[in-house]
């Protein structure tokens, strides 16, 4: 069925209407977008490095030439902020990607399964649930020590049973749905139904919540950071340059909240552009 | 879309007393689109008038002008909106408050989802007492049990202390309509009062509104289906992608239309006098010959033989909501099953489609096990009975496109297409035998209208040719012209391929024209069956006469 796609070629100026009608969308797309040329490529962003030190430039305030100043080792902060964008986004989408494979696994065996084994499933995310997530990374991290997996992992695990219980939410929507009964109508089997109708629109919804999450996970990693469980320095991993920066607040402002303001901005893109997505995905489904 | 559209009354219905509400030309447009294109009519003391059109008609839309909630983003202009000498054009948000309720009382469709569901129905009804300070807390809940008891609820002290959710839905209707009619409101506008509900019950409301009416409330009763409007309107208007194409006394547009969309609207509804006959005019090349019904008595395509299904509630208490039915369905035959809400007919058909197991009892296709046997080996005979369900669109998954779904479906029949383009050309020839054509092959479901959907479902269930379709409530979602498109498209289907149908509805007028025999279900148990000739014209069990006398004729008005 090739000939099959949707015809895209009628909604595609609807699209480019609505982003004008949407500016948030427009300025979150930007943001992102700055953020993956400084991820993939700092060096367009700042002719500086990031590690090289200048001991008779340190603690400078911002200025044309350093604009986020620098910092006790008179590196340049806005490059080094470039340079952990890598990490911190890395730390974002892998850890969501990790929270995620584990949520799908128990979700849809839970949801799929039923039973004693959802039962089981259920009251174990239940635990889990009860705990705050950053406890749980915290758990993580005191067993493998600090590292950038570790972090990875930990925020990865710390979110997961939020996404389980949604994914199981979603496996028992679309099960019982009247299309699946009406592909089992036709004589499909069990296994045809769940890979090309439940699995496909089970996952649909959660595309949107993944992209949210995201967002939250740059936080939760710059956090287990900020208090020293993450990557451990000299990265310009933006928690790292919090943490770094705590000890001069009193005199150099710059150092903490700049960082923080980037960290915010781009967990407010990342979250708006997850709330346009969720809206239209739950436009079409209906 | 000019003036032309303001009928006149006719002189017969001309009337002594003062119009209650006077409405000229009248026009509501929601941005660029205009939904109301200037109508005008009147609305008198202790009569109906009934404004009746299909989707889109803008009838809804015009009822709700008068109760002054067309809602956001819309645009309201009239030459004249005069409520008892008051002009509502300039009411502000605060003068409607003190109309609503008061002045107007509003019946909306669905009393489940316009009732708040965490209230007492008391209060619910006491809502519009207790805005325009009528009495006492005390006083309230007296009349409030009043009320409830003029509308028939029983035990209204109980009733009144209940949730909406825990009453059915002909009491909610008329818990609603009680709150309507609380401050004896001189206008009434009813949205569809009876459209959800069933025949009996919408008798019951009916004769509500009617009894309201003799007490001097002027009614707009605003609705889709003419029979109902038959039983309670003066004077219907007919209105047609916003404008009225024809107003008169309910006996002339009932009975003597004079434009030929009234008289469309009206061949379009089945009843017993429909038998045999297209309900739509028919296409080009198609001539409107009398059918030919092949039936072979002889072989049962599908045999049920005493099938019972126990519910377990979710208060441990078991339910029997299908008990000893047995039935024949025969090659090239019809069989309908009728029914009210809650009669068990959608489980019988779920339990002949094997999706649901019966607790006892079994079904045969084509003479051979079928409910009994494991469910991998119906797979392999599935294809020999399809489905078509009330709702298409949530049948289709929603990310398919029509060519996917068809195709889907052609791959489970008998001769899967070997290509994909042989996918594609048999899918085009489904769609061309349903009334469709090759350029829905890409369209999403979601895209289609209503008819068109049940179109494509019908398709799907044609795909692996099979001799057995159940058809559960197929047009009770359906405006009455595309109603008829599609009841007059299973007609021909069957003419053609010879396809037996169990076709269940609660509406009998479909279920006369469609069916061969009948089964009568009430309460899981089959109280009458025979040929629908006979059943209808002298129904043996009181309960099929009930379910007779109820149903809304235009032959009454």
């Amino acid at each position: 069925m090739t000939t099959i796609t949707l015809p895209t070629v009628v909604r595609s100026p609807d699209w480019v209407r609505h982003l004008r009608a949407r500016p948030t969308t427009v300025l979150a797309s930007l943001v992102v977008v700055v953020a993956l040329v400084a991820a993939f490529a700092p060096g367009v962003l700042t002719p500086h490095s990031p590690t090289t030190i200048h001991l008779q430039q340190t603690l400078r305030s911002p200025s044309w030439h350093h604009l986020f100043g620098t910092d006790e080792a008179g590196r340049d902060l806005f490059t080094r902020v470039v340079y952990g964008t890598r990490e911190s986004l890395g730390i974002g989408v892998g850890a969501t990607a990790i929270a995620m494979a584990i949520a799908i696994v128990f979700g849809f065996t839970a949801g799929l399964v039923g039973g004693i084994v959802d039962s089981l499933i259920t009251r174990l995310l239940e635990v889990l649930f009860s705990f705050p997530a950053l406890l749980l990374a915290l758990l993580v991290v005191a067993v493998r020590g600090p590292s950038l997996e570790t972090e990875l992992i930990a925020v990865g695990v710390g979110s997961a049973p939020g996404y389980a219980r949604m994914v199981r939410g979603q496996v028992l929507n679309v099960r019982e749905a009247p299309y699946v009964e009406a592909a089992s109508a036709l004589g499909h089997r069990r296994r045809t139904v769940i890979r090309r109708h439940l699995f496909p629109n089970a996952f649909r919804p959660l595309v949107a919540v993944m992209t949210l999450g995201v967002g939250q996970s740059i936080v939760w990693a710059s956090s287990l950071s900020f208090l020293g469980f993450g990557v451990p320095p000299p990265s310009p991993e933006w928690g790292a340059l919090l943490d770094a920066g705590r000890d001069f607040i009193t005199t150099s402002w710059w150092l903490e909240i700049l960082p923080g303001l980037v960290i915010v901005l781009l967990a407010i893109a990342v979250t708006s552009l997850g709330r346009t997505l969720q809206h239209k995905l739950e436009g079409a489904a209906r | 879309m000019t003036t032309s559209t303001a009928i006149e009354p006719g002189p017969e219905t001309l009337d002594a007393r003062p119009a209650l509400l006077t409405v000229e030309n009248l026009r509501v447009s929601f941005g660029d689109a205009e939904v109301v294109k200037g109508i005008s009519f009147t609305a008198r003391p202790g009569g109906c008038l009934a404004i009746v059109g299909e989707t889109g008609s803008g009838k809804s839309v015009t009822a709700r002008t008068l109760v002054g909630l067309t809602g956001r983003g819309s645009h309201v202009s009239a030459d004249r909106i005069d409520l008892a000498g008051v002009d509502l054009r300039r009411a502000s948000g605060r003068e409607w408050r003190s109309i609503r309720g008061r002045e107007v009382g509003f019946v909306l469709q669905d009393a489940l989802v316009s009732l708040d569901q965490l209230r007492r129905v008391g209060d619910e009804v006491a809502e519009p007492l207790r805005l325009h300070g009528w009495g006492n807390r005390r006083s309230r809940a007296e009349r409030v049990v009043e009320l409830l008891d003029a509308v028939g609820v029983p035990e209204p002290e109980v009733k009144a202390r209940q949730r909406p959710y825990e009453l059915s839905g002909g009491l909610r209707q008329r818990a609603l309509i009680a709150s309507a009619i609380a401050l004896d409101p001189k206008l009434v506008v009813a949205d569809e009062p009876t459209t959800a509900l069933d025949v009996t019950v919408q008798a019951q409301v009916l004769d509500l509104l009617a009894a309201s009416k003799e007490r001097g409330t002027s009614i707009i009763l605003i609705s889709h289906d003419l029979s109902v409007v038959a039983r309670l309107a003066d004077q219907v208007a007919v209105m047609r992608a916003g404008e009225i194409v024809e107003f008169g006394s309910a006996h002339q547009v009932l009975h003597d239309p004079k434009h030929a969309y009234t008289q469309a609207l009206l061949d379009a509804i089945p009843s017993e006098h429909t038998r045999g006959t297209r309900l739509a005019p028919p296409a080009d090349g198609v001539s409107d010959v009398p059918r030919v019904r092949k039936i072979d008595r002889d072989r049962p395509v599908l045999r049920a033989r005493n099938l019972v299904k126990v519910f377990q509630g979710p208060d441990k208490i078991d339910r029997t909501v299908v008990n000893d039915v047995s039935f024949d369905l025969f090659a090239g035959e019809t069989l309908g099953i009728v029914g009210e809400s809650g009669s068990g007919k959608t489980t019988t058909a779920r339990i002949a489609l094997a999706l649901t197991e019966a607790t006892s009892g079994d079904v045969l296709l084509h003479e051979k096990p079928w409910s009994s046997i494991s469910a991998a080996a119906r797979r392999t005979v599935r294809k020999q009975i399809g489905v078509i369900y009330q709702d298409p669109l949530s049948s289709f998954d929603p990310r398919w496109p029509v060519g996917r779904i068809l195709a889907d479906s052609l791959r489970t029949g008998s001769r899967p297409p070997s290509s994909k383009t042989e996918a594609q050309e048999r899918a085009v020839r489904l769609l061309e035998q349903v009334g469709l054509t090759r350029e829905h092959l890409t369209t999403a479901p979601l895209r289609l209208s209503g008819g068109q959907r049940q179109r494509v479902a019908i398709a799907r269930a044609l795909a692996p040719e099979p001799g057995i379709i159940v058809c559960d409530e197929p047009v009770s979602a359906l405006d009455v012209s595309v109603q008829a498109q599609v009841l007059d498209l299973l007609t021909d289907l069957q003419d053609e391929l010879g396809v037996s149908y169990l076709f269940i509805s609660h509406d009998l007028g479909v279920i006369h024209h469609m069916s061969d025999r009948i089964l009568v279900m009430k309460d899981g148990r089959l109280v009458e069956q025979g040929d629908a000739e006979a059943v209808f014209a002298a129904p043996a069990h009181p309960y099929t006469q009930r379910l007779l006398t109820a149903l809304p004729r235009l032959a009454q008005a």
